[in-house]
C-alpha cells in the first residue's frame, strides 16, 4: 500500500519536501548536539529537563487520544467513526514515534539507550514508559495496517486483530498514566507530586488529541475526496468540550489545594508560572495566553450553535491545541523545576539548536502522519462509493 | 551441507557436554576474579551504613570552606566550568535559609543565619534517585553509599529530577578541558553522564576517610550510623542535629549540628 504515498499533487510534494528540509536542519542540529553534548540546549543543573521531555509528555497525550475513537466505534458500535478510526490510529503511530524520538534526543549518552533493555529495572517508571510506548506503537501498527488492508480488499478485518483492538484501549490509558507517574512519584517536587496528575494528563490528552484530529479531518476533506463526515467531526467536538472542561476542573483543583492550604512548596511553582517569582517571570505571558485561550475556546465550544459551525469549531480547536501545548508541552515540565531544590530560581528557555531539533522531530512526526494519511485517504477514496462494511 | 537428525543430536550432545564443563571452569575463574574485585582489602574501612555529621560552627573562615571543597573536587577530577548552567559540583556552600527550605525559622541566631552550610549527596537510606534510574547506573551499596556507574548511565537525568537535594550534576559538555590538575587516581567523566559525591568509596577501600572529612579539622565527622560507638553516633547523641528535608522519607545520612551561639 506504501506506493500510494508516492503519487500526489504538486502541493503534496511541496509539503513533503518542506518537511524534509526542516528534518534536515533538525538532523544537522542534532549532530551538533551529539558532538558537543546537551549543553547546546537551554537546560541547566537546575532545570535538567526542558523542551524535549515536555514535547514527549504532550505527545503521549495526543497518541493516547486515539482511544476516543476506538471506544465509541468498537465498544459502542458508533458507526459514524468507522471511516475515521484509522485516522486516529495513524495519528497515534506518528505521535508515539515522536515521543520515542524526543526521549532519544534528550539522552546524554544516546548510544547506550539499549541499556534500558540490557539492564531492565522494573522499579524505574522510565523502564515501564519505554515498554508501554513501544507496545502501543506496535499495537497501532498492527491494528491500523490490518484494518486498512481489509478495507482496501472490501472485507471485514480478520478476527485475530480484534483482541489487539480491545487491548489498545487500556493500553492507551496506560501510556499516559505511566507518563504521569514519571512526575507524580518524585519526592521533593511539589508541583508534580499530585494524585490527580494522571487524571489531568488523560483529560488534557482527550482534549488536545481529538482537537488535532478535528483539524486533520477538515484538512483531509479539503485536500481529498474523502469526507470524514460532518457528524463524526461534531461528535469529536463534543468529546473535546467535555475533556477540556474536565482538564480545567482538575487544574482548578490544583490551584485550590495549593492556595487554600497556603503551603509554600505547593504554591511556589504556580506563582512562578502565573505571576513570576523573585522577579523571574519568563513563562508568565505564555501561561496567561494558555489560560485565556482555554477560556475563550470553552465558551465557544459549550455553545452548540458555535460548535456546529465548522469554521468556528476549527478555530476553537486551534486555541485548545495551543493552550494545552503551552500548559503541558512547556509549563508543566519547566514549572516542576522552578524554584529549585534550594528554593532559588533558575529560569529556562530553549536554545536555537534545541528548537531546531524539536521542530525536526515534529516534522518527522508530520511526515509519517502525511504518508500514512495519504495511504488511508487513497483507500478511502476508492471505497467511498462502497456500502458500509461493518 | 545438510545435517541429518542423528548427526545433529550427536553434535548437540557433544556441545552441551563441552558447554557444561566449559562453563563450570570459566565460572570458577570468573568467580575468583570477581570475588577479589569486590571483597574489601585488609585495610579497608567498612560499615553497615556510612553517615556524616557536619558541624559548621567549627569551620571558621572562607578559606576553611574552600579547603574542604577543593580537597574533594581536586581528587575527583570535578571540572570548574565557570558558569552556572554547566556547573558540576560534589560539595558546595549554601546559606541556612536555602539549605533547609521550609525548616528555616524567621528569627535565628546571627551565627546561624549568615553561616554557610556544606551540601553534598545525602547517601539516603531510601534514595529516590536509585528508585527511578532505568539502568541501575546509580545504586545503593550494602554499606549505604549511593554510587554511580558512569559507564552505564544513559544520561536521562531522571535521578536529577528525583533527588530532593539537588545533589546531582550532569555533564552538559565534555568536562575534561575544565579539570585544572587531573589526577590519574580517579576516573574523569565524559559528557552526557550524571555524577555526584561518592562518600569517597575509593578512599574507604584503601583505609582512608573521605577527603572532605580529612580536610575539615574535625568539623566533619564520618562513621557507621549503626555502630553505637562510632564517632557519628557520639556526635549525634551530643548535639541536636537537622537533616535536610526529612519529611520526604528518603532518610538522608548527612546530619547538621545546629549549635547557635554556644558553638560560635
Amino acid at each position: 500500500m506504501l506506493d500510494k504515498a508516492l503519487t500526489g499533487s504538486k502541493g503534496y510534494w511541496i509539503w513533503i519536501f518542506s518537511l524534509l528540509a526542516v528534518i534536515g536542519v533538525g538532523v544537522l542540529s542534532y549532530l551538533h548536539q551529539f558532538d558537543y553534548g546537551l549543553g547546546v540546549t537551554g537546560m541547566s543543573r537546575d532545570v535538567s529537563w526542558g523542551f524535549y521531555i515536555s514535547q514527549f509528555t504532550f505527545l503521549v497525550g495526543v497518541a493516547a487520544s486515539a482511544v476516543m475513537l476506538i471506544i465509541p466505534y468498537y465498544l459502542h458500535d458508533y458507526k459514524k467513526f468507522g471511516k475515521i478510526v484509522i485516522l486516529g490510529e495513524f495519528l497515534a503511530i506518528a505521535a508515539v514515534t515522536m515521543c520515542i524520538l524526543f526521549i532519544f534526543v534528550d539522552l546524554g549518552q544516546p548510544m547506550r539507550v539499549m541499556n534500558v533493555i540490557l539492564h531492565p529495572t522494573p522499579n524505574s517508571i522510565l523502564f515501564w514508559d519505554a515498554t508501554v510506548l513501544n507496545g502501543y506503537l506496535f499495537i497501532n501498527l498492527i491494528v491500523g495496517w490490518t484494518t486498512l488492508t481489509a478495507d482496501r480488499k472490501g472485507v471485514p478485518p480478520p478476527n485475530w486483530v480484534k483482541p489487539f483492538i480491545y487491548l489498545s484501549i487500556p493500553w492507551a490509558v496506560s501510556i499516559h498514566t505511566v507518563t504521569a507517574f514519571l512526575y507524580a512519584g518524585l519526592p521533593g517536587r511539589h508541583f508534580w507530586l499530585t494524585a490527580v496528575m494522571a487524571a489531568r494528563f488523560l483529560a488534557s490528552a482527550f482534549a488536545s488529541g481529538p482537537s488535532l484530529l478535528i483539524l486533520l479531518c477538515l484538512i483531509v476533506r479539503k485536500v481529498s475526496k474523502f469526507d470524514p463526515g460532518k457528524e463524526a467531526i461534531q461528535t469529536l467536538g463534543k468529546i473535546v468540550t467535555y475533556a477540556m472542561f474536565a482538564n480545567v476542573f482538575l487544574l482548578g483543583l490544583e490551584f485550590f489545594t495549593a492556595f487554600y492550604s497556603q503551603i509554600p512548596g505547593h504554591m511556589h511553582s504556580f506563582v512562578y508560572l502565573y505571576a513570576g517569582l523573585d522577579g523571574y517571570s519568563k513563562l508568565v505571558p505564555l501561561m496567561w495566553i494558555s489560560s485565556i485561550l482555554a477560556i475563550i475556546s470553552l465558551v465557544m465550544l459549550v455553545n452548540p450553535n458555535i460548535r456546529r459551525k465548522e469554521n468556528l469549531l476549527a478555530t476553537a480547536c486551534v486555541m485548545i491545541f495551543i493552550s494545552l501545548w503551552i500548559d503541558k508541552g512547556f509549563g508543566l515540565v519547566v514549572g516542576g523545576f522552578v524554584p529549585n531544590m534550594f528554593e532559588r530560581v533558575t529560569e529556562y528557555w530553549p536554545s536555537l539548536p534545541e528548537t531546531l531539533i524539536t521542530l525536526g522531530v515534529w516534522s518527522i512526526g508530520f511526515l509519517i502522519l502525511t504518508v500514512l494519511y495519504k495511504i488511508a485517504i487513497a483507500v478511502r477514496e476508492r471505497t467511498a462509493s462502497w456500502p458500509e462494511l461493518h | 551441507m545438510s545435517i541429518n537428525r542423528r548427526n545433529f543430536l550427536k553434535f548437540a550432545g557433544a556441545s552441551t557436554l563441552i558447554g557444561v564443563t566449559g562453563t563450570a571452569v570459566i565460572e570458577k575463574i570468573l568467580l575468583t576474579d570477581a570475588e577479589a574485585a569486590v571483597s574489601p582489602g585488609s585495610e579497608a574501612l567498612t560499615a553497615k551504613r556510612w553517615a556524616m555529621v557536619i558541624d559548621v560552627s567549627k569551620i571558621k573562615t572562607e578559606d576553611d570552606y574552600k579547603k574542604i571543597i577543593h580537597a574533594c573536587h581536586s581528587i575527583h577530577n570535578v571540572p570548574d566550568i565557570g558558569n552556572k548552567k554547566d556547573e558540576v559540583k560534589w560539595i558546595w556552600e549554601e546559606d541556612y535559609e536555602h539549605s533547609f527550605p521550609g525548616v528555616s525559622d524567621e528569627f535565628v541566631p546571627e551565627s546561624i543565619e549568615h553561616k554557610s552550610f556544606l551540601l553534598l549527596c545525602n547517601h539516603c537510606a531510601k534514595p529516590a534517585c536509585v528508585r527511578v534510574c532505568p539502568t541501575k547506573a546509580t545504586f545503593k551499596r550494602p554499606d549505604g553509599i549511593v554510587a554511580m556507574d558512569y559507564h552505564r548511565c544513559i544520561g536521562c537525568r531522571f535521578c536529577m529530577a528525583a533527588c530532593p537535594y539537588g545533589a546531582r550534576s550532569f555533564n552538559w559538555r565534555d568536562p575534561r578541558p575544565f579539570i585544572k590538575e587531573e589526577t590519574k587516581e580517579f576516573p574523569t567523566r565524559m559528557k552526557g553522564v550524571v555524577e555526584k559525591c561518592t562518600f569517597c568509596s575509593e578512599r574507604l577501600a584503601r583505609g582512608l576517610k573521605p577527603a572532605c572529612v580529612e580536610a575539615s579539622n574535625g568539623a566533619l565527622v564520618f562513621g557507621d550510623l549503626e555502630d553505637p560507638n562510632s564517632e557519628v553516633r557520639k556526635a549525634l547523641s551530643a548535639h541536636y542535629t537537622l537533616r535536610r528535608k526529612p519529611e520526604v522519607g528518603t532518610a538522608p545520612s548527612v546530619y547538621y549540628v545546629i549549635g547557635g551561639n554556644e558553638h560560635a
